[in-house]
């Protein structure tokens, strides 16, 4: 499959990336060299079998839900790149 | 004698009949640090003065019997992506160049209730993507066998701080074969345990299906002991199995008549180095003069498991790290204007191009239209993988590959071609895809003196098995004897 280069922009998008102009290029290129080895999985004999999404026996893990506080609010604070008072700082989200 | 040379057992022993101390093998550490660690540059971190002050602490304690670990006082490297209440853990990210976790993970709590003592962070490539280290957004880590090659990756400064004995033993992370390709190009040994034995609470996510800790040894018991440190359930990682503990240093037993060895010839393919391969046909000659019985076979999965490798883990990949948005930790832009603006030019100015491209990826084969040709596909690839397996150790009870095709590499060679790199883990990915156990030993050295590295697979939990197939050819060789670490050539 060719990758055009809007494509690899909407994918950025996405992603939440931005791409600069001679970044572009460089990724289209390794994309489509991945991808196109990636397409062995299409040759593959896979007819019929389901999909595996891990390794584990597919069970559920249930617990209770019950809350746990986590104390130590300082250190989860301290990583926050901008803060006021006890709170994470963003811009404004509403306009 | 210096203690640095020293195995975790053969320091026990020594501190057992009291002719070191706790505090002496710290300062050893220290002082090793001290000296080498500019040529290697295999930390991110170093806790040189709190691994001095906490070897007093745990010296006492033992001394009044407060504390009766045999593994009180023995040092650790810890791989950066392990979160250590405290101490940052970086990722060798600059996304998370100041993180600091609030807790630790639970291997790292197992460590401190046994006493250990962390002599820092170990640096890797960045989020663990990569076979060189050289994605570190900090600084390449440089091989101790010869300065101017890589130390594999992405476990490369556990694997290079072990070989150059900056650290006695140290923990790493393998979601495609980052435990054990370092561990084959820094001539030490590296196990991949089963997925779901060790915890992966506190492990900084990259692809959670494939990923699981393990440890990085100078030999197969201290690899056996570490195992049995970190392994356990816990209700934290609702992967982690609940099974009976298991002392795996109980299995060593240097026997292995009649264990019936599986060499699957596709594993031994197109771009395989010669001398590997020689290297290889030794240790298979070596195993049938112990009595085994080395047969090969077909397991015609390589090539289909590293392309369905590469679309699972960049896909989950893309998923994980979708939290690194500049809000509550980590790196956040100065130029914004909106949220928008805000996670965009935080995620681009912070991640490298390695995670770029793997995010890039892993975006392309979920989105729609793609989802069915390639996420859906590797899925079911991955079903075939295991099913493969499954057969294959109805026949054999391990299996014997080499680690990677290859030697390690020159620096600067492979960093900008992704595919080239990519498949040079043709050997080890199969081993996640399918969350079976991997060990890799070093087998002998090629003409320059790199080490080569031997593989071996076993069933789910099936740890005993390879540990003990891996300790009797140690002993047999015994490769630590005849060859060390030399750090050859000068740091280009």
């Amino acid at each position: 499959m060719k990758v055009s280069k809007e494509e690899i922009l909407h994918i950025a998008k996405l992603a939440n990336l931005n791409l600069k102009e001679e970044e572009i290029d460089t990724y289209l290129l390794h994309l489509q060299d991945i991808l196109n080895f990636a397409n062995i999985v299409n040759n593959a004999p896979i007819e019929g079998l389901e999909e595996s999404f891990g390794v584990n026996e597919n069970q559920n893990v249930f617990r209770k839900d019950e809350i746990k506080v986590f104390e130590n609010t300082e250190a989860l604070l301290a990583n926050a790149p901008e803060k006021e008072r006890n709170m994470f700082k963003i811009p404004k989200v509403i306009q | 004698m210096d203690i640095t040379t020293l195995t975790v057992h053969e320091l026990q022993e020594k501190l057992e009949s009291k002719e070191i101390t706790i505090c002496q093998i710290t300062k050893a550490y220290v002082e090793r640090i001290e000296q080498k660690e500019k040529e290697v540059q295999a930390f991110v971190t170093t806790l040189c003065k709190e691994a001095q002050e906490r070897a007093k602490q745990i010296e006492e304690k033992v001394e009044n019997g407060q504390i009766t670990s045999k593994f009180a006082g023995i040092p650790i490297g810890i791989k950066d992506n392990i979160c250590t209440k405290g101490v940052k853990t970086t990722c060798s990210s600059k996304m998370l160049e100041n993180f600091v976790a609030p807790y630790d993970a639970t291997v790292v709590e197992k460590l401190k209730e046994e006493n250990l003592i962390s002599l820092g962070k170990l640096n890797m490539d960045e989020f663990a993507m990569g076979g060189s280290t050289e994605y570190s957004a900090f600084h390449v880590t440089r091989n101790p066998w010869n300065l101017s090659k890589v130390p594999g990756g992405s476990s490369g400064g556990s694997a290079a701080a072990v070989a150059a004995n900056l650290v006695p033993w140290a923990l790493g992370s393998d979601t495609g074969g980052s435990i054990r390709q370092p561990a084959s190009f820094c001539g030490v040994v590296g196990l991949k345990p089963t997925y779901g034995l060790v915890s992966r609470y506190g492990l900084v996510a990259f692809a959670s299906s494939l990923d699981q800790i393990g440890p990085i040894t100078k030999d197969v018991e201290d690899a056996a002991l570490l195992l049995n440190i970190i392994t356990g359930h816990d209700e934290k990682d609702t992967t982690s199995e609940n099974r009976e503990k298991v002392d795996y240093t109980n299995c060593l037993k240097k026997e292995v008549k009649n264990l019936k060895i599986g060499i699957p010839k596709e594993f031994f393919g197109e771009g395989m180095n010669e001398q590997v391969k020689e290297k290889l046909q030794q240790a298979m000659q070596t195993y049938r003069e112990m009595g085994a019985e080395v047969e090969e076979f077909s397991l015609d999965i390589a090539n289909y498991s590293l392309a369905t490798y590469y679309i699972i883990a960049c896909a989950e990949a893309s998923s994980n790290l979708g939290r690194y948005d500049g809000i509550r930790y980590g790196y956040r832009t100065k130029n914004f204007t909106n949220l928008k603006d805000l996670y965009r030019n935080s995620r681009s100015e912070a991640f490298g191009p390695e995670v770029k491209r793997r995010i890039i990826l892993g975006t392309y084969v979920l989105s729609s239209g793609y989802y069915d040709a390639y996420y859906k596909k590797a899925q079911q690839v991955r079903t075939l993988v295991k099913k493969e397996f499954e057969k294959a150790f109805e026949k054999y009870d391990i299996l014997l590959t080499p680690t990677s095709p290859s030697v390690a590499f020159e620096i600067g060679t492979k960093s900008n071609n992704p595919l080239e790199m990519y498949l040079a883990d043709i050997c080890t990915v199969s081993v996640n895809i399918a969350g079976l156990p991997g060990i890799s030993i070093p087998c002998g050295v090629d003409s320059e003196g790199m080490p080569v590295g031997m593989q071996l697979i076993g069933p789910r939990f099936g740890e005993e098995v390879i540990l003990n197939a891996a300790y009797a050819y140690e002993q047999k060789i015994k490769f630590r004897e005849q060859y060390q670490a030399e750090f050859k050539g000068g740091v280009c």
